[in-house]
């Protein structure tokens, strides 16, 4: 068996409208490097439609397919249309998604509102879309500290040396997270510790 | 999809058996079939391979046959291992000290046994994936029940000091248990020139079936049973012995202590042509785990703007088939902990491919998946949202 419906893999393998706009109307970005997701899509609007759409996705198969196909999904449609394409309708447009995908890679509908809600912020003040400000790549353990004593941690290590405490990393943005806690502190996923 | 020839670069994951292997497991399975327990001479014959394929097995890696138990498992044995003789000396040290880069069949039971009470110490290892003998020395300072470090890593290749850590451990008297699932058969082990308590090794690494493995334990080193309900493995583990499997990894440890200076150099040679020639290829490629002190079948790297899943499902349309530890390509998502313990920035961890080599592939197919990896990064490259701030020079 596949991992990935046939659909999936054809928007996956010939993703529509990969790119970027010369001068977008709006700009939507979901997600970071850092969390595993980011998806960036840019569109242009005329007459209250989506008249050219681009997207730019880093992320697994799953995530690029569900960029393309948000992208096919909302090209010519009102901006109020567009805003109402939900997540589980591009899941269902796509034949489906592995059910441990459905949450982290299926954020294609964010980043179109994201889009959209940009132009409108943009109607009201009269600025320009920008191109999203460059993202800083940072090292992970930088900025380390013990969940236990507030101690600097190295960043490679495992390990704090002030209280000797091995610890665990959110599932989610990679950053250390106290397990006996419900969410994780940096970016509010719950964490399940076999999650 | 056309059928194409498979370029098959994950042996990590699994590979073929060896012949001669398949030969001796499917005679015991039709004809020569046994139970060791019986009185009778069909179970006394049973008996008998079982303990051929102990000594052939501790050949290999240089150790006393009686010392052999086998399971089914290398996850088994680990978990045997850690639970096994942490339980046994919990009163003298409830502390486990293991390595931020073991396999997770070392890391859950070391967790399970933090909520039993022990407590859980985990030992950094530098860029190269190496641990600090130092280190170890430092923690064992307050004792512990069981030290266990992985003696070479699937994931980068790094093969640690494990004479020295297993000395320093056998200075404080604590017993040290090393995971060398992936390193018997690639490279000479001497268990018995070393003071290595307890080690894991699975067949199917070195041509032997799946669902044959051991966990070779020194004498007077206590542990607690994991399976409990027979006499079997000397009382250490219960359940018939899976006899044609455990035979079948004999025969393969046979021929691959026959074949492993052959093996080794073949390997080698495959590694460091995909080791010089992909980071020449293309750009930002970096190389995971220890330069010179890897696995010789280990390829592993971290292909940076872009993410292993795509990749992977890209090299697979061309017939290439590779691992990655990226977060997307794992069950859970959880981002590699392996690659978190070298301080890889988890964005670059995500592009993470690796290649593990057996003694079929040939330099062509280097080559073929070198090339076939340029226009298909280039192409996840163009996709990607962090490769144009690249362009622009941020990063």
């Amino acid at each position: 068996m596949a991992l990935y419906s046939d659909k999936v893999m054809d928007h996956f393998m010939n993703p529509r409208n990969v790119g970027d706009l010369e001068k977008p109307d709006g700009v939507g970005e979901v997600g970071n490097p850092t969390c595993g997701d980011m998806m960036t899509f840019m569109i242009s609007v005329k007459d209250d439609r989506i008249a050219d759409i681009r997207f730019k996705t880093f992320g697994c198969g799953a995530a690029i397919a569900v960029s393309s196909m948000v992208s096919e999904m909302a090209l010519g449609k009102t901006l109020d249309e567009a805003m109402e394409i939900t997540n589980e309708m591009v899941a269902e447009e796509l034949g489906g998604l592995p059910t441990n995908k459905l949450h982290c890679s299926n954020l294609g509908a964010d980043a179109l509102h994201a889009a959209i809600e940009d132009y409108r912020k943009r109607l009201e003040t009269g600025e320009p879309a920008e191109v999203p400000e460059l993202h800083e790549v940072k090292r992970s353990g930088k900025d380390k500290q013990c969940p236990y004593c507030d101690a600097d941690i190295d960043a490679s290590s495992m390990l704090c040396n002030s209280c000797k405490t091995s610890f665990d990393t959110c599932p989610h943005c990679g950053k250390i997270a106290d397990r006996s806690r419900e969410k994780c502190p940096h970016c509010g996923a719950s964490i399940h510790k076999h999650g | 999809m056309d059928k194409q020839k498979e370029t098959f670069f994950d042996h990590n994951a699994a590979r073929a058996a060896r012949p001669e292997a398949v030969d001796e497991m499917s005679r015991l399975l039709l004809d020569g079939f046994g139970n060791p327990q019986s009185v009778h001479d069909r179970g006394q014959r049973a008996a008998e391979k079982l303990e051929k394929a102990r000594e052939k097995v501790a050949a290999l890696i240089g150790s006393d046959p009686s010392g052999i138990i086998f399971t089914a498992t290398g996850s088994e044995a680990n978990n045997m291992a850690i639970k096994g003789i942490a339980r046994a000396r919990k009163k003298k040290s409830p502390r486990v000290i293991i390595s931020a880069i073991e396999h997770h069949s070392v890391v859950i039971p070391a967790e399970s046994l933090r909520k039993e009470g022990f407590e859980l110490v985990t030992l950094p290892v530098d860029r190269t994936g190496l641990v600090d003998p130092g280190q170890l020395d430092e923690a064992l300072s307050e004792g512990a029940a069981v030290v266990s470090v992985i003696h070479a890593s699937s994931e980068i290749g790094t093969i640690e000091p494990i004479e020295e850590l297993s000395m320093i451990c056998a200075d404080k008297g604590v017993p040290f248990h090393t995971d060398s699932w992936a390193a018997a058969g690639q490279i000479k082990i001497k268990l018995d020139d070393m003071p290595v308590s307890a080690m894991t090794i699975a067949g199917q690494n070195f041509g032997g079936p799946p669902g044959a493995a051991a966990l070779i334990l020194k004498k007077g080193v206590p542990m607690n049973r994991l399976i409990e309900g027979g006499v079997q493995e000397r009382n250490r583990r219960a359940g018939q012995e899976n006899i044609p499997a455990i035979a079948g990894m004999g025969v393969a440890a046979r021929l691959a202590l026959a074949e492993l200076d052959e093996t080794a150099a073949l390997l080698i040679t495959l590694r460091d042509r995909m080791i010089k020639g992909l980071p020449g290829s293309i750009e930002d490629v970096i190389l995971t785990g220890h330069p010179e002190k890897r696995l010789p079948g280990l390829a592993s790297f971290c292909v940076k703007y872009i993410e292993g899943e795509g990749l992977l499902l890209f090299l697979n349309q061309k017939g290439i088939m590779a691992a990655s530890g990226s977060a997307c390509t794992s069950r859970s998502l959880k981002g590699s902990h392996v690659l978190e313990a070298l301080g890889l920035d988890a964005a670059t961890a995500q592009g993470s491919i690796v290649f593990s080599f057996g003694p079929e592939n040939s330099a062509g197919e280097i080559d073929y998946a070198i090339n076939e990896m340029k226009p298909v990064v280039s192409r996840l490259r163009e996709m990607s949202p962090i490769y144009r701030e690249k362009k622009d020079g941020s990063l």
